[in-house]
């Protein structure tokens, strides 16, 4: 079962966070050459902000791509995302963007890669969220 | 103490076609996307608000300022520019020359305050005190000391723990002003540099972490060590520093807040856990939202009324809607 969905650049801040949680997790492919990730079952989507500037590239390129399948799209419940308070308004933005386009939720926001309170605010978060699904 | 800057030994002519760490291509973008000069910040709407500040508050400004004048020099004139020889890619060279001249931009744009809001006498002695402050002379001594030193990986911590905790004793005091509607020009401009060394200790500190992986076990450990011994230094320095400058106006606590919050986020960006606990950094709300709007628990869905929370219908996506 996958309870979550991420992307993590590079730089792995991401996916720390998502290890750290310790629950079932899809990785959403770095390279366009891979392998698309496709999803079966209902998930929450974890995501650093490309940020700073302005709205433009907030949101990874393969984020988009992946939310662009239809079905990947339809089974998206929440949306958790990382950032740094230094990029202001544009904090966490590629949360707010995704919230809006798929009408979920934006859960949780937090910095690099997450305090130890961070995880375990979500990690309990997490669980009550999906037991209020229907 | 003149020691003469490595420079690299050998340079073949930079290919962008040809990238070996995408990063580097992520980050220069990034960089020039948020480039930006004092010039278009209408600074000169803030004198009125100057003149509300007393005389205290504008020496603590001033003072404030120059001390992050400093350390932008530094940053511009050896820092950055130390880290080049040191780097794996060519690409990551040419960021290191972006990142040292926007710090040049930074310790100008501070000028560019100055003379808007000050007089050359007031300006004179705020840049004397910067000279004579111990602490302020002491942390740039410091940082100082390891750019020149032989330790590449070394370098990067004291890189990393400039950008991301040294600046922030100085920054609070602009967000603090932003929060009662003073010197909120000022505001914006800081808050731009801000933004770039959020960046730069993000980017210095990801290099840090991939130097690491090419190391000892033993080795990892030393610099670890090394690290937290740094940031102890550094930060037993910081107190005192923000002692000399806020204890004046009684903002000394508030300013410790933030320097934890944010030497956490320090260590973060060089890949290690967290130092200061939540009970220590829970930076005050109107300086938290100064900084960014959108950072408070009101926006926290799992600890909010988040029940209430309706979930809509999803629309179409296609690549064009996404701003990218």
């Amino acid at each position: 079962m996958t309870e979550l969905v991420y992307f993590s650049s590079t730089s792995g801040n991401t996916r720390r966070f998502v290890e750290k949680l310790g629950l079932p997790a899809a990785r959403i492919p770095l390279y366009a050459r891979d392998e698309p990730l496709k999803v079966d079952e209902p998930y929450v989507l974890c995501i650093p902000t490309y940020g700073g500037g302005g709205q433009g590239g907030a949101v990874p390129k393969q984020v988009i791509r992946f939310l662009n399948d239809e079905k990947n799209r339809s089974l998206i419940r929440g949306v958790i995302s990382a950032g740094n308070t230094n990029f202001g308004e544009a904090y966490c933005l590629a949360g707010d963007i995704i919230a809006e386009k798929c009408q979920v939720p934006h859960l949780y926001r937090f910095e690099v890669f997450g305090t130890p309170d961070d995880v375990r605010i979500v990690h309990e978060g997490l669980e009550s969220f999906w037991k209020q699904q229907p | 103490m003149i020691d003469k800057l490595k420079l690299v030994s050998h340079v073949d002519a930079i290919n962008w076609n040809k990238i070996e760490d995408e990063k580097d291509v992520e980050v220069w973008n990034r960089l020039v996307n948020n480039f930006w000069l004092p010039e278009k910040i209408p600074l000169s709407n803030d004198v009125q608000s100057w003149n509300t500040l007393t005389p205290i508050e504008q020496q603590l400004t001033m003072r404030v300022f120059t001390g992050l004048t400093l350390l932008d020099t530094i940053q511009g004139t050896v820092g950055a520019v130390s880290l080049i020889p040191d780097a794996i890619t060519p690409h990551e060279e040419a960021v290191y020359t972006n990142i040292a001249f926007m710090e040049s931009v930074h310790a100008k744009s501070y000028s560019s305050i100055f003379s808007t809001l000050a007089s050359t006498k007031e300006i004179d002695e705020a840049f004397r005190w910067s000279t004579e402050n111990v602490n302020l002379q002491k942390k740039a001594s410091i940082v100082m000391e390891y750019y020149q030193g032989d330790d590449p990986l070394k370098r990067k911590v004291a890189s990393t723990l400039l950008e991301s905790f040294l600046f922030y004793s100085g920054f609070y005091l602009p967000m603090y002003w932003s929060s009662r509607a003073k010197l909120t020009n000022t505001a914006d401009l800081i808050r731009l540099i801000i933004r770039d060394e959020a960046v730069h200790g993000y980017y210095i500190g990801y290099k840090f972490q991939k130097g690491l992986e090419r190391v000892s076990q033993e080795r990892r450990d030393e610099i670890k060590d090394y690290t937290f011994n740094l940031m102890f230094e550094l930060y037993e320095n910081e107190i005192q520093y923000t002692q000399d400058l806020y204890d004046e106006v009684g903002l000394t606590e508030d300013v410790k807040k933030f320097l934890h919050y944010n030497a956490n986020k320090a260590l973060m960006n060089l890949g290690y856990e967290p130092m200061f606990p939540k009970s220590v950094t829970d930076v005050n709300p109107a300086i938290l939202s100064a900084l960014s709007p959108n950072a408070d628990e009101n926006h926290d869905f799992f600890s909010g009324s988040g029940s209430s929370y309706v979930i809509g219908k999803a629309v179409n996506t296609e690549d064009s809607d996404w701003d990218f």
